[in-house]
């Protein structure tokens, strides 16, 4: 290899019936990257994440992460590869509290089986205390120390796009898709969100967003993958994206204005 | 230890009942029959409850338990313990076989999938009257007896029951408290949220609808040991409505109420032994009337508001969520 790579994605294709969602796509994602993909609605942007994640299985094409081939295994083998994600529409436990869903995420750094749980065998209280503790620090790094002894069915929606990022931060992915984290966001929120993607890509985990928030996206991206109607439309870094006559025309609308 | 205060109430409970109130009916006749169904409600609340894959056939892993443990004790003369064992050990085999397919169903597909399941059973154990005496059931089924210690008086079975009920209690809760009790939880609140995280969703569900079926089991056998005599009327459909009932008017997601549930459905027929005839229709009224004003169970309903007053006095910013 003479380009470091992350995630590979190589001619991917999925129809549903008749209509092609993504059809022919290939990019690569460095590491250490906030790589964005953009697109109109019904671009494909979530049936990609789908596909990353092992939810869906293309119907053509490659899917590389860390050079293995993730194409055809279960999400819980991708996970355990080192994906994690977040949902545009939340998936949270919302029967567990806080502190519980982040735990769930520590699922893949843990052992303890059926049989050692349920006679409550020595290694098995160690290992709630470790998880324990991992949990607390992935809440405090989405700044929600607060509300660790909450119901997660008690809190408002914004708290809950960040407790979805935590849980999945516990998982310690090498790569984080989030789909669509500031979408519903107020203006403060938002602020809150974007420094956050950049703590995120700080320590060093890679993450693959998706998000319709072009201001945050501009901030925020290292590159970006214009989509429009499941193939690739431009790729580049933000200030090339923004300078694309292609983008420019399709998505934006002819009009080059960003807000900040 | 806090996490199992509630436990050691149980167990004081248990303990102390026989003692203050000797040679009672409803605490050695019926208090018996209660155990046997808080075990068989707590194992089914674990699926059903927690893991939120409902079961309408639970009765069938209950009858393959309690006629194994009849079959080879009377016809072939095996030792109970022996006899409990392979029907525990068959009982998860077939629990193993059918939860492939049937658990790949949701909803009211896998209402209806484990429904079938329990008719099966149910008449698998009428017709195959050679081995299952029919209709007519089995009896002269030997009592159990620990370490030459007869199993021969109400009392004596209390005891047993009692602490199987407070073993099975007590590991229902050691595993919900655990990382395999969160992944069923998990898998209840979103299931692909679940596998993101890494849980291998398929292989979690297996387990616990095994894990109810050997609690099942478990709970058949002593049944057949202790009443002596056994028919399939026991295990019928309605009987596995009887145990849903249990778990959902305790509470899903409780083991306290769980048992909490199987004590009262145990009682109220006793009580109202003059609706006798009405039974069904009870317990079918009390299923509609906690679904609409109770769906959460009588017993996390009624602890939720008093948890919720302990919760805001230890931290006063709790209730200021978010801007």
């Amino acid at each position: 290899m003479t380009t470091m790579k992350l995630l590979e994605v190589e001619e991917l294709t999925k129809s549903f019936g008749g209509v092609t969602a993504i059809a022919g796509l290939s990019f690569d994602v460095p590491p250490g990257n906030v790589y964005s993909v953009i697109g109109p609605n019904g671009a494909g942007k979530t049936t990609l994440f789908n596909m990353l994640s092992g939810i869906y299985q293309p119907d053509e094409g490659a899917i590389r992460f860390q050079s293995n081939d993730i194409v055809g295994i279960q999400p819980h083998q991708v996970a355990a590869l080192g994906v994690s994600r977040t949902f545009q529409n939340l998936q949270m436990f919302f029967n567990m509290s806080v502190l519980d869903n982040v735990m769930v995420g520590c699922h893949l750094r843990t052992r303890t089986g059926l049989l050692s749980a349920a006679l409550r065998l020595p290694g098995v209280k160690r290992e709630e205390r470790e998880s324990r503790e991992w949990a607390r620090q992935a809440l405090a790094m989405c700044s929600l120390d607060r509300y660790i002894g909450h119901e997660a069915g008690s809190l408002p929606y914004g708290v809950l796009k960040r407790l979805e990022i935590a849980r999945a931060l516990a998982v310690q992915p090498k790569l984080l898709l989030m789909d669509e984290p500031a979408a519903g966001l107020n203006d403060t929120e938002t602020m809150e969100m974007q420094a956050l993607i950049r703590r995120i890509c700080e320590a060093g985990i890679t993450v693959l967003l998706v998000e319709h928030n072009m201001g945050l996206v501009m901030q925020v991206s290292d590159r970006i993958l214009v989509l429009d109607y499941g193939s690739r439309l431009a790729e580049g870094t933000p200030t090339e994206i923004q300078k694309d006559r292609k983008v420019v025309e399709a998505y934006l609308g002819g009009e080059v204005k960003y807000a900040m | 230890m806090k996490r199992l205060s509630g436990f050691y109430l149980l167990a004081a409970l248990v303990v102390l009942l026989p003692i203050i109130f000797p040679d009672n009916y409803y605490v050695t006749v019926v208090g018996v029959t209660a155990l046997l169904h808080a075990i068989l409600a707590v194992g089914l609340n674990l699926l059903m409850g927690y893991a939120g894959q409902i079961s309408l056939g639970h009765a069938a892993f209950f009858g393959i338990g309690a006629y194994t443990s009849a079959i080879l004790t009377t016809r072939y003369g095996w030792d109970p313990w022996a006899a409990i064992v392979v029907g525990i050990a068959l009982t998860g085999s077939i629990a193993f076989l059918v939860s492939r397919p049937i658990l790949r169903l949701k909803g009211h597909y896998l209402a209806m999938a484990t429904l079938g399941l329990g008719i099966i059973a149910n008449i698998v154990l009428v017709q195959a009257g050679d081995f299952t005496g029919g209709p007519d059931g089995l009896g002269d089924i030997p009592t159990l007896s620990l370490f030459g210690w007869a199993l021969d008086t109400d009392l004596r079975w209390y005891w047993v029951m009692g602490a199987t009920m407070l073993g099975t209690v007590w590991i229902a809760l050691n595993i919900i408290d655990s990382r395999s009790g969160r992944a069923l939880r998990a898998l209840h609140g979103s299931e692909v949220a679940a596998e993101m995280m890494g849980i291998n969703t398929t292989a979690t569900k297996t387990g616990v609808f095994v894990l109810a079926a050997l609690t099942a089991s478990l709970a058949g056998s002593l049944f057949s040991h202790q009443q002596s005599f056994i028919s399939p009327d026991s295990f019928s459909f309605f009987f596995s409505i009887e145990l849903v009932t249990m778990v959902v008017l305790g509470g899903m997601a409780s083991t306290y109420g769980a048992v909490f549930g199987a004590v009262v459905l145990t009682f109220l027929p006793e009580l109202l032994v003059v609706f006798e005839d009405f039974e069904v229709m009870i317990f079918g009224a009390i299923l509609m009337l906690m679904m609409i004003f109770l769906p959460q169970g009588i017993f996390v309903g009624l602890q939720t508001p008093f948890r919720r007053r302990l919760t805001r006095r230890e931290s006063p910013i709790a209730d200021t969520p978010g801007e």
